[in-house]
């Protein structure tokens, strides 16, 4: 029966194109968060690879922090003319121009934290019933309790305890007004998979996945992108290395790695050779053993 | 490119379920399996061991790393199903992590739903017990293929070839009763990692393949049913483009059966007959598909379909039933109303039912049938008939794990209240 074998990665994306037709068939208005990173340009793919030869059937939502590498800017808006797809963008600016949150302050200040809010008044002002994010369970362990179709509370609240069951492929997404979903369609999928499927598909990443030379300053063991947004320590020094990022998020908290690696089946070697994992380079998973929990308690991607 | 990295490209995707409790070592067996697979990373150990220090145990604990939840950690158990991801060079795996306690009943059932394969562990002191019974059960009922019965704790009775064979033939008897075709057995230490990845140095006189080796070998393909046709509509794509005015495309993932442009079909409720025109996908067309494939089907002829309808073969068609038989596990605190109506989603399809008979209830413990009690609570799992609106296309669950399952919902709550077995 060789002839109906189907490797890891196609039934990978079968599952994940089932759950984002799933999310069009049962929500009214629902949204594709994207950030530019390369699990929601993932995403964004098999929602192409869904609906072809239509167009996806959704709008993209991008929670900008403001605090952002301009290469994933401009990779972005050039994504979203290239497939005609339409963008929604919500700044965290605009939530601290309005009194909703409060910047915080100090050399480890961030804008990370402050996204959760933004993006909840986005979900309530354009009345979206579903949040699709990129999360995957591997990432880290209280999202490794997520379900693919996670229901919020009218605050936007996940409760962990109470969660629906999730049986075989028979998604719930029934809810109240004032409820929404968020569901995660990569959530079987591991870092490595992103990285095969991108490598077998030919996905378009932006740049800075890739090695190069960059200003850098080293803080807590990661190392730091110079920017305007970073307040530096006096004892804190500007080096120039080779590297390249692990992820993408916010410019503040995301550390880049020393790499040579400047093609996929380099980033791939490395990968698998990697002993950290890639949340490893983010400065805002380090504040407490359960600061991911927290954080999506309280309607956090 | 490296023989390396193509290598990654070609691997199989098994899901297991874990079942057990905390004393058995499931915990500690899926922590040596991540860690002697190598899928722990420094910085996941680092964090465990910090945490390990705060506690003032002794020795890093590895059942750390599968509990997630800051609740779980302070009350050192687990409260829902967690997913856990390694892979070896030849699969990728998928562990279902679900607690043993007798109350998690709905836990063990939603991660057996997607398992291809089940890990039951006895503790070699104690041998096959009540527990034991439950988990068989449970993993018989939702049909997962096969089943490893892991003895472990063999550093505890020296390794000792008899103490196996005693609680291999006691537990054949289980899987006699309870019709389980493939079981395989493994003496294990999961603790010292003996016939877990490594070939043990102390249980000479087993020759069988150690835990990963079964894992990677089993063989899966063959589990899928290839030979019924079911295709249930998802979604129905219409561009509005001029380049594709006229096109109108059904979305879905093939259930079972494989589908070739040119197959006569049926559709499902209407009975209107028509041929597979082509099977499209983004990357262009395909000469079949078959299962778990999303795909997207074009028929000759311009009828009307639509999402909860099903495309099957025209030579073997699900039943068309309205009155059905089912195995249910109760997983809300809520208990089942009598003769209460919910709502039922079955493949694509959704329709309201009402229940109208309990005909009984298992006692997962001793696998009797209770009839004088028609009360189904969390947990509880019953053989319940009950009555759907409008006709709903299915098979024996049996015979095929997606027509022939389904969920309850409560209509006041919305909450998922029931899991569903068609007999």
């Amino acid at each position: 029966m060789k002839e109906y074998n189907i490797n890891h990665l196609r039934e990978l994306e079968a599952e994940s194109i089932f759950v984002i037709r799933e999310v069009a068939a049962q929500f009214e208005n629902p949204v594709m968060l994207f950030s530019g990173g390369k699990d929601s340009i993932v995403m964004f793919h098999l929602a192409r690879k869904a609906f072809a030869p239509a167009k996806v059937p959704f709008a993209l939502m991008h929670i900008d922090t403001g605090h952002n590498f301009p290469e994933t800017i401009q990779f972005r808006d050039e994504l979203m003319d290239e497939t005609g797809t339409r963008l929604i963008v919500r700044y965290v600016q605009d939530s601290i121009d309005q009194g909703k949150v409060v910047e915080e302050t100090g050399f480890d200040a961030s804008r990370n934290k402050l996204q959760t809010v933004t993006l909840l008044d986005g979900i309530e002002d354009l009345q979206v019933d579903c949040a699709m994010g990129g999360g995957r369970r591997d990432e880290e362990k209280a999202r490794a309790k997520e379900r693919f179709f996670s229901h919020r509370d009218e605050f936007g609240q996940w409760d962990p305890k109470n969660q629906r069951p999730e049986l075989w492929n028979l998604f719930n997404g029934k809810k109240h007004m004032g409820e929404h979903f968020r569901v995660f369609p990569i959530s079987n999928w591991t870092e490595m998979d992103v990285w095969q499927y991108i490598y077998l598909e030919n996905i378009k990443i932006p740049n800075i996945y890739f090695s190069h030379e960059r200003e850098v300053f080293v803080r807590n063991g990661n190392l730091l992108s110079v920017s305007d947004f970073i307040p530096m320590r006096d004892t804190e020094t500007v080096e120039k290395r080779i590297v390249r990022f692990r992820t993408i998020g916010d410019a503040t908290c995301t550390g880049a790695v020393e790499s040579e690696a400047n093609s996929l089946e380099d980033i791939i070697e490395e990968v698998a050779a990697s002993r950290t994992t890639e949340r490893g380079t983010r400065h805002d998973d380090k504040r407490s053993e359960a600061a991911m929990e927290d954080r999506k308690k309280e309607g956090y991607f | 490119m490296s023989d390396k990295t193509s290598g990654y490209l070609d691997m199989e995707l098994l899901r297991f379920t874990t079942a057990g409790s905390v004393d058995d070592g499931k915990s500690t067996l899926i922590g040596r399996l991540l860690y002697d697979s190598k899928a722990i990373f420094e910085d996941q150990m680092e964090a465990i061991e910090i945490s390990s220090q705060k506690r003032g145990d002794e020795e890093v604990d590895l059942a750390l790393l599968t509990d997630g939840l800051r609740a779980e950690r302070e009350q050192g158990i687990t409260i829902d199903v967690a997913y856990r991801y390694f892979a070896t060079p030849k699969r990728k795996f998928i562990i279902a992590d679900t607690p043993g306690h007798i109350q998690y009943t709905r836990n063990m059932v939603t991660g057996a739903s997607t398992a291809n394969a089940a890990l039951i562990l006895v503790d070699s002191r104690n041998g096959v017990i009540e527990q034991t019974l439950r988990h068989s059960y449970i993993a018989n009922l939702l049909q997962i293929p096969h089943i490893i019965v892991c003895i472990n704790k063999m550093d505890l009775v020296d390794y000792s070839e008899e103490v196996y064979n005693k609680i291999k033939e006691d537990y054949k008897r289980v899987a006699e009763k309870l019709n389980i075709e493939d079981v395989r057995f493994i003496p294990i230490s999961a603790k010292f990692g003996d016939n877990v990845v490594d070939a043990s140095e102390y249980m000479d006189w087993y020759q069988g393949s150690t835990l990963l080796n079964l894992l990677e070998t089993i063989e899966i393909v063959d589990d899928r049913n290839h030979q019924d046709a079911r295709f249930p509509v998802q979604y129905v794509i219409r561009p509005q483009s001029d380049k594709y005015h006229d096109y109108r495309g059904y979305a879905g993932r093939v259930a079972s059966g494989v589908f070739r442009p040119g197959d006569k079909v049926k559709v499902l409720p209407s009975g209107l007959e028509s041929t597979v025109k082509s099977i499209d996908t983004f990357d262009g067309e395909l000469d079949m598909a078959f299962p778990p494939q999303s795909v997207t089907i074009n028929l000759t002829d311009d009828i009307d379909v639509s999402r909860g309808d099903m495309i099957v073969s025209i030579e073997n068609s699900p039943k068309v039933e309205q009155e059905i038989d089912a195995m249910i596990c109760w997983m809300n605190e809520r208990a089942m109303m009598p003769r209460g109506k919910y709502t039922i989603k079955h493949t694509s399809n959704e329709a309201r039912c009402m229940v109208r008979d309990v005909k009984f209830k298992v006692n997962v413990n001793t696998l009797e049938e209770v009839t004088d009690d028609k009360l189904v609570g969390l947990n509880d799992i019953a053989c319940i008939t009950f009555k759907s609106a409008k006709p709903l296309f299915v098979d024996p669950y049996k015979e095929n794990r997606i027509t022939g399952s389904f969920i309850m919902i409560d209509e006041g709550t919305n909450e998922t209240v029931a899991a569903g077995m068609i007999l």
